[in-house]
């Protein structure tokens, strides 16, 4: 008896890469935000990307998701260049507000990541319904799934945000900011399903983040962007007063406080809160 | 002559068919002009299909096929310039004032009916010839099976931009299409309740339903219904009482419709809130 086996599952266990960026440049006009990367995702990865505003974070997402050209260098999403739309990409953002008389319920906001971007009219068949029902329930949001958007909480909405992005089947998992302005028990909620995603579907996490602190217990490796150089490892080989210094070209020091890791710069103040939630996060020249 | 005899004669049958098919565009697109916040872009539009139908009134004599031309030019306009969302209204502004200041000017020239200048403003449906209100139902044939094969994206784009852009969805696209969409519905309402009173079916039916059911396809469903019943009715009335304009029925019923939604909203949403606490209580 023959067993097929889906390219995706087969690159999964030939340990293929799911992001692969060689020399990867991006530049605005004259001002590059980073330059030369060269980054391989393996399949079941968390990977961070840090750093301060403008640094190019957000940019490095939408190059995976195939919205912003390269510069310069080659980017690979599940071995091919990445395009709009790809089931290959599960993609959870910043949460943000909704009009509390919106009539769009919970469960309308998952359904989209089945089936909102086709044309044609919504037609909702048993099928469809099984499959919302069931990313809802994964995500622990049936109580809430049929309030209106504008009346739940950050924390409920990025539930429903991750299972609007699971239900499309995604290898790689690009998070912007998912955790800002959640309290410190909805943040851990929110990590804790990224993680088990990650662990029983070896789903490839890329997080994009301001705040080192609640990601680091679950991380394999960060990437640090920072005036336009970049460095990437394990979080304690690449956050340290040495690297971070080099990156920036100026003197940064790294402290430690118990499990938390908090950076300041030499130039009066915190470059980058790293385990505050200020959501502030600038490049001091 | 009573209602029953109107609706043998073959002018106000091809009235009432023109006005459900209006009323039906109306209720499709109402929804997204709230959600997309485009009220405004509504009442632009029509202004600009006045001056349209005052231009149509004074080469042709064709004033509806005049507002079709003036609405479809200013969608163009609007989504060729529509660069940063914040300057939208204050673009839609200059262009209105603008354009309805051209209409008058044209309007001036015009030495046919005095009342064809009232009927682009106020609607007179029973006005129009027949070879318009072909025209008029297939504008809304087209409204209706384009909506039918952009719903689901431009809902997407319209709620969830960023995660819509992400997932493949050409949203700017899509927002230039619905423009054009609404132009076309636009023009076609002008001729019902006019230029002036557009959004008593394109905006108020959709705000009404809003209160009264939370999902996309609900509130779709009922603005459908209240714009059909505004339209149809308004238009059964004046046959009636025909000294009235059709838009003053239609108007005034679609506001009516809207009053008796928001009375009703709160027990509403009591009995919601009581069945979603069940529903968590179940869990």
């Amino acid at each position: 008896m023959s067993v097929t086996i889906e390219p995706a599952e087969e690159r999964r266990l030939t340990g293929e890469d799911v992001v692969r960026l060689a020399d990867a440049s991006v530049r605005f006009g004259s001002r590059v935000l980073w330059r030369d990367l060269t980054l391989s995702v393996p399949h079941g990865e968390f990977i961070a990307v840090l750093g301060p505003n403008g640094a190019g974070k957000t940019t490095l997402l939408k190059v995976l998701l195939g919205l912003q050209p390269l510069s310069g260098g080659s980017v690979l999403v599940e071995g091919k260049p990445p395009h709009g739309g790809s089931s290959h990409v599960g993609y959870v953002p910043q949460q943000r507000a909704f009009d509390r008389d919106l009539p769009v319920r919970g469960r309308d906001l998952v359904e989209f990541g089945l089936d909102g971007h086709r044309f044609g009219l919504p037609l909702l068949t048993g099928q469809t319904r099984r499959r919302v029902d069931e990313a809802i329930r994964a995500v622990d949001a049936t109580a809430f799934a049929n309030a209106p958007v504008g009346t739940l909480s950050g924390g409920e909405k990025q539930r429903l945000r991750i299972a609007q992005a699971l239900l499309g089947d995604p290898s790689v998992l690009l998070c912007d900011e998912p955790l800002v302005s959640l309290d410190i028990a909805q943040q851990l909620a929110v990590m804790r399903l990224i993680d088990e995603r990650r662990r029983t579907a070896g789903t490839t996490v890329v997080f994009v983040t301001h705040d080192i602190n609640p990601v680091l217990p679950y991380v394999d490796r960060v990437l640090y962007l920072a005036g336009g150089n970049w460095a990437v490892g394990r979080p304690d080989d690449v956050i340290t007063t040495e690297r971070l210094s080099a990156l920036y070209g100026m003197q940064v020091d790294v402290a430690r406080i118990g499990d938390r890791v908090i950076v300041v710069s030499d130039g009066g103040g915190p470059t980058c809160h790293h385990g505050t939630d200020t959501g502030s996060c600038e490049e001091r020249r | 002559m009573t209602l029953l005899d109107y609706l043998q004669l073959p002018f106000a049958q091809n009235a009432l068919m023109a006005a459900t098919l209006v009323a039906i565009t109306c209720g499709l697109i109402g929804p997204f002009v709230i959600t997309r916040n485009m009220g405004f872009a509504v009442h632009g539009t029509s202004e600009l299909a006045f001056t349209g139908a005052a231009a149509g009134l004074l080469i042709a004599n064709d004033a509806v096929t005049g507002a079709f031309v003036g609405s479809l030019v200013v969608a163009g306009l609007i989504g060729l310039l529509d660069g940063q969302e914040r300057e939208r209204g204050s673009m839609i502004g200059v262009i209105l004032a603008a354009g309805l200041g051209l209409g008058v000017l044209l309007l001036s020239f015009y030495h046919g009916f005095v009342t064809a200048a009232t009927n682009i403003l106020f609607g007179d449906i029973f006005g129009v010839s027949a070879e318009q209100l072909l025209l008029l139902s297939g504008m809304a044939v087209i409204v209706i099976i384009a909506m039918t094969v952009i719903y689901r994206p431009l809902l997407f784009a319209s709620v969830d931009p960023e995660v819509a852009t992400a997932r493949g969805v050409p949203s700017r696209l899509l927002g230039v299409a619905f423009l054009f969409v609404l132009a076309l519905t636009v023009a076609g309402a002008a001729q019902v309740v006019g230029t002036l009173l557009v959004l008593s079916l394109a905006i108020t039916p959709a705000a009404a339903a809003q209160r009264l059911s939370t999902s996309p396809l609900g509130v779709a469903v009922l603005s459908i219904v209240f714009a059909l019943v505004s339209a149809d009715a308004g238009l059964l009335l004046s046959l009636q009482f025909p000294t009235v304009k059709p838009s003053v029925f239609v108007s005034g019923l679609s506001f009516f419709i809207y009053v008796a939604a928001r009375l009703a909203s709160p027990a509403f949403a009591n009995r919601r809130r009581r069945s979603l606490a069940a529903e968590a209580a179940a869990e």
